[in-house]
């Protein structure tokens, strides 16, 4: 800018308009936070104690109810927590003792024991929450946040010991 | 004081009425009743002269009166329904039930919301193709049909949120397929979900989220908008329907009595035809809610079938986010493309318009069915190129031969002699007959695990 003379009208208009820009940012900052979720109180969102870990053959799908999710022991022994809700559309895919698979009734989606997908629609395998073995070798399950994963991988499985 | 004519008052009947509309009865002629009526409250909706020839009901159909008339019946048996509603997942079902056995008339308020709801869906579409097909976008009007773009969709949220109120089976799956499409958004999908849902699942959060939107925030805008929408067609005042080869009509007359006669005849038609269905007709309500249990097949809400049927073919980045948002572009952007005001109030523009419209129609409906079908049988593009992510086969790949079929569309229309509206009104019609396919097929033919089905097996 040259040294053009600032009115005292020019001044004034910048400096409401700054007031106003910056007001409207505050309103739009609180309703934002306002509205963002609240965090789920009670059992679904919190961590599960599922009690000692030898108590779960190998090859076995556990569901618990409480927290919408399945304990998997896998046929080597390793354990996951597998989130019930389908990664296609949602729906709550039970698991098929017959066929030792997922199968969500929606549309037809069809998961192995570790989640891996078998049969689209859906287009990855079914979400992980962060399960480990504490000292006294009992399982606990967090699940406050779904763990969406690409692809199934040795790393997603915990073991005893 | 004592000089006061007190005798000249008129009776305390006539000193109430005019308390209440300023103006004396109506005058017998056409002068004075202009004159009054430029004062009136009618008048401050309508303008006082009308074409006559657009008064014709073969013309607009009254549609767009009809969706005001639904807004007000949804408006009031909406407030009634808010002094019997809880909304709680522990409550709400159970006042779905009391509504239905024990509040007096309670089954019919309830009806009345539930079908005048999904009839305006129906009403605002049949609207914007009495809009479209009439050319009732162009200048000066463009601005009023992106507004009615936007009141589409608002009509189609306010279903979508009412959908979840009673907290049955059918209310919670189809809720939990309806936002789960909004997680492929790519980048914003999972915070934009989690928002609307107040939590990673359906629950209590998203109840409280969808009543809010459901009686104040979408009834609210709709109002406003229709508002704006209804001073618009005011100001612009409404296309003039004309014949094929014939210069239009342009006679006026005065909208009390013509227009307003023909309105509240209208309207008490359709209020008969609304409560004489409502009576005899229960709006669906099934078992509790159960998060735990999906039912086979879980359906979105009969709106969005055209869309969870596109989904069953491509990839859900194309099937529920780039072609609904270039479907909607396409919408907004149409008044702003290059027009032929000759045609103007013409249906379907000409005579070869309207036999490209109905070819373009059946063509529609065949290939969509085709294509449903060898998609089924056939087509397997993740299985031919397994090498690919699924984006590009199942995305990419189908998407790109679809823009190539509907670019050869055009350019075929456009050599068989149409003019650029004319080809753009074909390729209108060719979609919207794939669309409404695509919506029968998903709510009709498909069975469990959304397998094809023959609905009389
Ligand atoms: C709540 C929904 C709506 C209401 C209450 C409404 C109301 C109206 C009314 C009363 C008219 C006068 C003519 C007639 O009755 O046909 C009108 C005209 C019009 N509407 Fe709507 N409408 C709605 C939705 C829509 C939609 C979905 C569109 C299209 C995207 C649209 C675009 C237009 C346009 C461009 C006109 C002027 C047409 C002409 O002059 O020929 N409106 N609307
Ligand atoms: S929600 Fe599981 S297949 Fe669609």
């Amino acid at each position: 800018m040259n040294n053009e003379e600032i009115t005292r009208r020019d001044f004034l208009t910048l400096a409401w308009s700054a007031a106003g820009a910056l007001a409207l940012s505050e309103g739009v900052f609180v309703g934002l936070r306002f509205l963002t979720p609240r965090s789920v109180e009670g059992e679904f969102g919190g961590e599960f104690n599922l009690g000692p870990a030898d108590q779960y053959p190998s090859g076995t799908v556990t569901p618990v109810e409480a927290g919408r999710f399945y304990l998997v022991r896998l046929q080597d022994g390793g354990f996951m927590a597998i989130y019930r809700r389908c990664t296609h559309l949602g729906c709550a895919v039970p698991f098929d003792q017959a066929s030792g698979q997922f199968v969500c009734p929606c549309h037809g989606s069809v998961f192995t024991m570790d989640g891996e997908v078998l049969n689209p629609p859906a287009p990855r395998p079914l979400d992980l929450f962060a399960l480990h073995i504490n000292e006294n070798g009992e399982i606990i399950v967090d699940t406050a946040s779904p763990i969406e994963r690409e692809h199934t991988d040795p790393a997603q499985v915990v073991y005893l010991g | 004081m004592a000089d006061l004519p007190q005798k000249d008052l008129p009776p305390v009947t006539e000193r109430l009425r005019r308390s209440v509309v300023r103006t004396p009865l109506p005058p017998k002629d056409d002068r004075g009743r202009m004159k009054l009526v430029m004062d009136s409250l009618v008048l401050h909706l309508h303008p006082a002269k009308v074409s006559r020839p657009a008064l014709k009901l073969t013309y607009t159909f009254g549609l767009g009166g009809l969706l005001i008339l639904l807004f007000l019946v949804l408006v009031s048996t909406g407030i009634l329904l808010l002094f019997a509603y809880t909304p709680s997942p522990d409550a709400a079902y159970q006042s779905m039930i009391a509504l239905q056995t024990q509040v007096d008339f309670g089954n019919l308020i309830r009806n009345l919301h539930h079908w005048s709801g999904n009839l305006m869906v129906i009403v605002a579409v049949l609207h914007l193709l009495r809009v479209f097909y009439t050319s009732g976008f162009t200048t000066p009007r463009e601005f009023n049909w992106v507004m009615g773009v936007g009141l589409l969709l608002l009509v189609v949220g306010a279903n979508f949120t009412g959908y979840l109120l009673p907290w049955d089976q059918l209310a919670y799956w189809a809720i939990t397929v309806g936002t789960s499409l909004l997680e492929y958004v790519p980048l914003v999908g999972d915070t934009l979900t989690r928002m609307l849902l107040g939590g990673p699942e359906v629950g209590a959060a998203t109840l409280t989220n969808f009543y809010a939107l459901h009686i104040a925030i979408i009834p609210l805008t709709i109002s406003a908008l229709v508002s704006f929408h209804i001073w618009r067609v005011r100001k612009d005042k409404i296309t003039i329907p004309r014949q094929l080869d014939r210069p239009p009509d342009t006679s006026k007359v005065t909208t009390i009595p013509h227009l307003v006669s023909i309105e509240l005849v209208y309207a008490l038609v359709w209020l008969v035809l609304l409560v004489g269905w409502s009576s005899f007709v229960n709006a669906p309500l099934e078992e509790a809610a159960n998060p735990a249990h999906s039912p086979n097949p879980a359906k979105a809400a009969w709106y969005f079938m055209g869309l969870q049927e596109l989904l069953m073919h491509f990839h859900p980045l194309f099937g529920a986010i780039i072609i609904p948002a270039l479907g909607l572009a396409g919408l907004l952007s149409l008044p702003y493309l290059s027009q032929d005001m000759e045609s103007v109030g013409v249906w379907f523009r000409s005579r070869r318009g309207r036999w490209m419209a109905g070819a373009s129609f059946a063509l529609g409906v065949v290939a969509t069915f085709a294509w449903v079908l060898a998609d089924e049988y056939w087509l397997d593009w993740p299985g031919w190129l397994p090498f690919l992510p699924s984006y590009l086969s199942n995305g990419w790949i189908p998407f790109a031969l679809l823009l190539l079929v509907l670019m050869g569309y055009y350019e075929l229309v456009k050599s068989l002699g149409s003019s650029d509206c004319e080809a753009r009104q074909a390729l209108f019609t060719f979609l919207l007959a794939a669309f409404l396919t695509l919506t029968f097929v998903g709510i009709f033919l498909r069975g469990e695990g959304m397998a094809l089905i023959l609905p009389w097996r």
